[in-house]
Order: structure tokens, then C-alpha cells, then sequence
């Protein structure tokens, strides 16, 4: 009976056990992927496109990328310099130049960044601003 | 009994589906007819047609090892075929004249003596008759086009959207004068005969073109006339000035009559077809209204950034009468016309009388992209132009290397 009842009374704190990690948030219903997904309406859509499929021959897609996915500080460089090498994209050239958008700040390209990272069929870590500013800073220095 | 009927409506819709859909799946006025000569040879950019019939096409990507494909049709079967591949260059333009092709890379132009049949003599042997143009990238294609004298002429596209001294950078001003002009940014003229021509042996015809792939001789005019791909990115780069709508919607693209010294202004002014001025770009002082009567008129204007890339004037007495001297162009189709919707991706005719359009302009074959209109969704995108002695005109598509030709048969 006492083991009945003892039994019984574990149940919730089971329950409880189980669902306190599941709480953690996907990164899809955070507000740094919802900033992101504004910054990239606004500052990177009329290029990679909505879907992130890119123009053929001239910007390239932001799917399952070696950059998009890829080493962060190379991917945050590439929003705050630019990106003009015109180096192979996956096995494809692309003509187009893109600008260097250094004028967001540290939260929207951190933010858009994230977005990028967990948009169109991509999946990987997200960016925090903090990784930004160490990046505007090392490229700050080698000016 | 239930399982067999699914079968037989399995076979029918596939059969269906197999079948070729009428004029090739193109929407084309009645009379016409639209057929497919062949298909998947990739990115297929411009093509020339030999009075013989047979048919030149330049790749922008190497297909199995070669940039040059020559197709011609089987007399018994009248299927195209495959006839010969050479060039181990890609590029964009491609023309026949007086026993010639004229092929280009992005850096240097070269042709090939064709034989009574229309067939290259040597394919290992070009003659280089221009080399060490500027390709930096942006706007790197050559397209070329040859006169009745003798003169080559090609487009230098500009390195640049608009001058500034940061490429396509948030509120970066022009420069002023803007550099880019010296060797690009316009058309420049060779002699067709000559031999590996740098681009200083050859004279700047016109300037203040931003890129053209289209263009074409106009015999009756006796002229140049090119179509230029309008600048991109007014709202981004200046979003004070213009809200992104605007920026779907201009500038214009435009049809120039060219001759010797011709400006049509890039990237001091753009052309705005909604009020029929030149305005002055933001870059060099503009706030979207100044417009100035400095510059070279279009000839006519089209919707933003609809691409064209392929002009042809029709020479050819199998269309009806007034199709006569009137110009084709393909547009390729647009990728910056968000939050609009993309459109081209079809071809138009413009009328013309005594040289001049007549202002009118219409669709004249739709259905390129099929059921989504954006550069990556689309099946096929419209290019190259071409027509051929029997009246004839073939289009390109480098999504999936497609050559339509299209017919009047009357019904
Ligand atoms: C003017 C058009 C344009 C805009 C606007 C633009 N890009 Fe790009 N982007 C390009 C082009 C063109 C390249 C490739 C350049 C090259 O090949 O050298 C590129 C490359 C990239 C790459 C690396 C290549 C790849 O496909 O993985 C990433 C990542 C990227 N862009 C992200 C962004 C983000 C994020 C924004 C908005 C903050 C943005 N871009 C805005 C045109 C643009």
C-alpha cells in the first residue's frame, strides 16, 4: 500500500523531470530570429531572395551553403565587409558584388545571421551579437 | 476491376503528360507556331543562324568540355542534331556575317571561316580578332553584333550598379567623373578584319550604357540599337528617396538608337517611363524628381528590371506585314521587383515606322517560366534571338538550354 502511494506521488515529479529541458524554445520562435527575419526582408531579400534561392549567375543562394553553414566568424565577415572574391559558391560563379553592411548593428547582424542559419531547410547554431562585435573588432584592427 | 480502371487513368494522365503540350507550352498569337528543336544543353546564351539553316549557339557554361554548339537539322527526320561542339571558352555573344562566326569569352572575340555549307573549317584555328577586354565581374558578358562595313561592335558592360564609390553600398555617393567610363560602361567598335586588337585600337562608339546584352543592327536605319539593363537598388542604397515599391518600378529599361559619340547618361540620370524624364540619379545629387535634358532619349522605354537580353529586328516577309522592320526582345526576367511580383521572362514585339517605334508595345510570346516567375523557379528563361532566311526566329533559354522556333503558319 505505502509503495502504491509512494508510487503514485512519484508520477508528477516524473513528469516534471521530463518536460523541464523539452522547454527549451526552438530557435525558429525566438525574437532574434523573428529581428532577423525583418533585417533580412529589409536589407537582404532583394539579392538572395525570399526563399533564399538566390539569382542564378548573379547572388548566390543562402541554402545549405559552406558559408551559411559554416565557420561564424567568416559568415559575420562577409555582412560587415562585403563580398566581392568571386570565388566558387559550391562549384558556381556569381557576378553580382555585395556591399558591405557594416551600418547594422552588432543585434541585427547577429540576428539576421540567425535567421539565415535556421531559414530555408538550413540548420545550425545561432549568432549572438557578442560574436559580431568580436569580429567588427578583429576587422577594426587589421584596417 | 477498381484497381485496373486506376491503371488505365495512370497510363492516360502519363500518356498525357508525355505529350507535347501545343507550341511547346508558349502562349503566341494565332497563326504561330511554337516548337522546341532541342533541349538541355544548359546555360545557352545568344545564337546565329547561317543562311544554310544551321544553328551556332554560345554557352556561358561548358557543356562537356566545350563552349560553341552547332546544331542542323536531319533532312529525313527534320529533328536538329548535335553536328559539332568546339571552343573551349564560355561567354555570351555569337553572329554570322559574310562567311564568318563571331564568337566572345567575357575578355576576347574571336571568329571562324565557315565553308559553303555553313560549317566552321577549322574549329581548332580561330582567328583572335580582339583580346584583353575588361571583365571584372559584374556585367562581364560580351555580346557583338556586326554593321554592313565592316565594324565589329561590342558591349563593354560597367563593373558597377551605379558609379558609387562603394559598390551597391547604402548611401555611398558616385564618383564623379565616374571612372568605370574609360573602359567600360558602353560600346565599343572594331574592325571586324582585324587581328588581336587590344581595346584601344578600337574607338569608344557610345557611352553612358550601363550593360547591354541585347543589340542589333537595324539595316533600315542603318544603326545600332541596343537595350539596356537599368540600374538596380533604389531604395536600398538611398531608402529616403524611394520606398521599395518605386524601386520595383524604375528605372526604366531602355531601347537606344546608337551612333558615333552617342551618352545615354549611366550613371549620372536613369530614365523614368512614368513621367518620360531623365532623372537625375540619387548618387549625383538626385532626390527622384530633378530631371535634366541632357543625355540621349530612349527610343522607347520599358517596365524595371525586366531584363532584356536578347533584340532582334525582323527582316523576314513570312510574319505578317507588320512585323516588318519591327524589333523582338527577349527579356530574361526580373529578380528585383520585390514586393511585386517578378515579371518578363517572355518576348515582345515592338512595331516600327520609318525607323521609329511606334510607341506600342506587346507580348508576343509568354509562358517561359511556366507556373513560378522567378529566376530560380522559372523553367525557362528567355535570351537569344535570331532569325533565319526563310523568315524564321529562334529563341534561347539558358535555364535549361531550350531553342524554340517559331513560325507563322498562318493558322
Ligand atoms: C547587392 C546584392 C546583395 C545583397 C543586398 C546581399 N548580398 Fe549576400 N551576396 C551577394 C553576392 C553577389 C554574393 C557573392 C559574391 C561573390 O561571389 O564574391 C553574396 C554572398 C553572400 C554569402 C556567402 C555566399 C553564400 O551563398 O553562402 C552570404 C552568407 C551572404 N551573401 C549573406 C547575405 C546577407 C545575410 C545579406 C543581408 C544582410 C546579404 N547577403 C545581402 C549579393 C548580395
Amino acid at each position: 500500500m505505502a509503495i502504491k502511494g509512494l508510487f503514485l506521488f512519484c508520477i508528477p515529479l516524473l513528469g516534471l523531470a521530463i518536460a523541464q529541458p523539452k522547454k527549451k524554445v526552438p530557435v525558429t520562435q525566438t525574437i532574434a530570429y523573428k529581428q532577423g527575419k525583418e533585417v533580412y526582408k529589409k536589407v537582404c531579400l532583394s539579392c538572395h531572395m525570399e526563399d533564399g534561392g538566390g539569382v542564378p549567375r548573379l547572388n548566390p543562394p543562402l541554402i545549405n551553403t559552406t558559408y551559411v553553414l559554416g565557420d561564424k566568424q567568416q559568415l559575420i565577415s562577409i555582412v560587415l565587409k562585403g563580398m566581392k572574391e568571386r570565388v566558387a559558391i559550391d562549384d558556381e560563379h556569381y557576378s553580382n558584388n555585395m556591399a558591405s553592411h557594416a551600418y547594422l548593428s552588432d543585434l541585427e547582424v547577429a540576428a539576421v545571421l540567425t535567421y539565415i542559419r535556421n531559414s530555408f531547410g538550413n540548420k545550425a547554431s545561432v549568432v549572438t551579437p557578442a560574436e559580431v562585435k568580436q569580429v567588427r573588432a578583429i576587422i577594426a584592427q587589421s584596417k | 476491376m477498381y484497381k485496373k480502371s486506376l491503371f488505365i487513368i495512370f497510363l492516360i494522365s502519363a500518356g498525357l503528360r508525355g505529350v507535347a503540350q501545343p507550341n511547346a507550352g508558349l502562349t503566341i498569337p494565332k497563326g504561330f507556331t511554337a516548337v522546341k528543336l532541342v533541349d538541355g544543353y544548359g546555360k545557352v546564351r545568344h545564337i546565329a543562324v547561317t543562311p544554310q539553316g544551321g544553328i551556332y549557339v554560345k554557352l556561358n557554361k561548358l557543356y562537356k568540355s566545350k563552349g560553341i554548339l552547332y546544331f542542323k537539322e536531319n533532312t529525313t527526320t527534320h529533328q536538329y542534331v548535335l553536328t559539332n561542339s568546339f571552343g573551349n571558352y564560355t561567354g555570351t555573344g555569337i553572329y554570322v556575317k559574310d562567311q564568318y562566326l563571331y564568337a566572345s569569352s567575357d575578355e576576347e572575340i574571336f571568329r571562324y571561316k565557315l565553308n559553303e555549307q555553313g560549317d566552321v573549317i577549322n574549329t581548332e584555328a580561330p582567328e583572335k580578332v580582339v583580346t584583353g577586354l575588361p571583365s571584372k565581374g559584374e556585367h562581364e558578358s560580351k555580346s557583338i553584333v556586326l554593321d554592313n562595313s565592316g565594324n565589329l561592335y561590342v558591349n563593354i558592360g560597367a563593373y558597377s550598379n551605379s558609379c558609387q564609390e562603394q559598390d551597391r553600398e547604402k548611401g555611398s555617393m558616385g564618383m564623379s567623373p565616374c571612372p568605370v567610363l574609360n573602359e567600360a560602361g558602353g560600346i565599343w567598335r572594331f574592325n571586324a578584319n582585324g587581328n588581336n586588337q587590344t581595346q584601344k585600337a578600337g574607338t569608344r562608339y557610345a557611352t553612358g550604357l550601363r550593360n547591354v546584352v541585347g543589340l542589333d543592327w537595324n539595316t533600315q536605319t542603318n544603326s545600332l540599337f541596343v537595350m539596356q539593363h537599368g540600374r538596380d537598388q533604389l531604395h536600398d542604397l538611398f531608402p529616403s528617396l524611394y520606398n521599395a515599391k518605386q524601386s520595383a518600378e524604375l528605372p526604366s529599361e531602355c531601347m537606344y538608337e546608337l551612333h558615333n559619340g552617342t551618352n545615354c547618361g549611366w550613371p549620372y540620370i536613369y530614365y523614368d517611363h512614368l513621367v518620360n524624364k531623365k532623372i537625375v540619379a540619387p548618387e549625383y545629387g538626385g532626390d527622384g524628381i530633378k530631371s535634366t535634358t541632357d543625355y540621349q532619349n530612349p527610343a522607347i522605354a520599358f517596365p524595371a528590371h525586366l531584363a532584356p537580353n536578347g533584340l532582334l529586328f525582323y527582316t523576314g516577309n513570312k510574319f505578317p506585314a507588320k512585323y516588318k522592320n519591327g524589333a523582338f526582345i527577349a527579356f530574361h526576367g526580373s529578380w528585383n521587383r520585390a514586393p511585386l511580383p517578378q515579371e518578363g521572362y517572355y518576348v515582345v514585339f515592338v512595331p516600327f515606322e520609318n525607323g521609329k517605334p511606334t510607341g506600342q508595345w506587346e507580348v508576343f510570346a509568354n509562358g517561359f517560366a511556366g507556373a513560378i516567375k522567378t529566376p530560380k523557379g522559372a523553367e525557362h528563361r528567355p535570351c537569344g534571338l535570331a532569325q533565319d532566311a526563310t523568315g524564321a526566329i529562334y529563341v534561347t533559354d539558358d535555364s535549361k538550354g531550350t531553342i524554340y522556333k517559331i513560325t507563322c503558319t498562318g493558322k
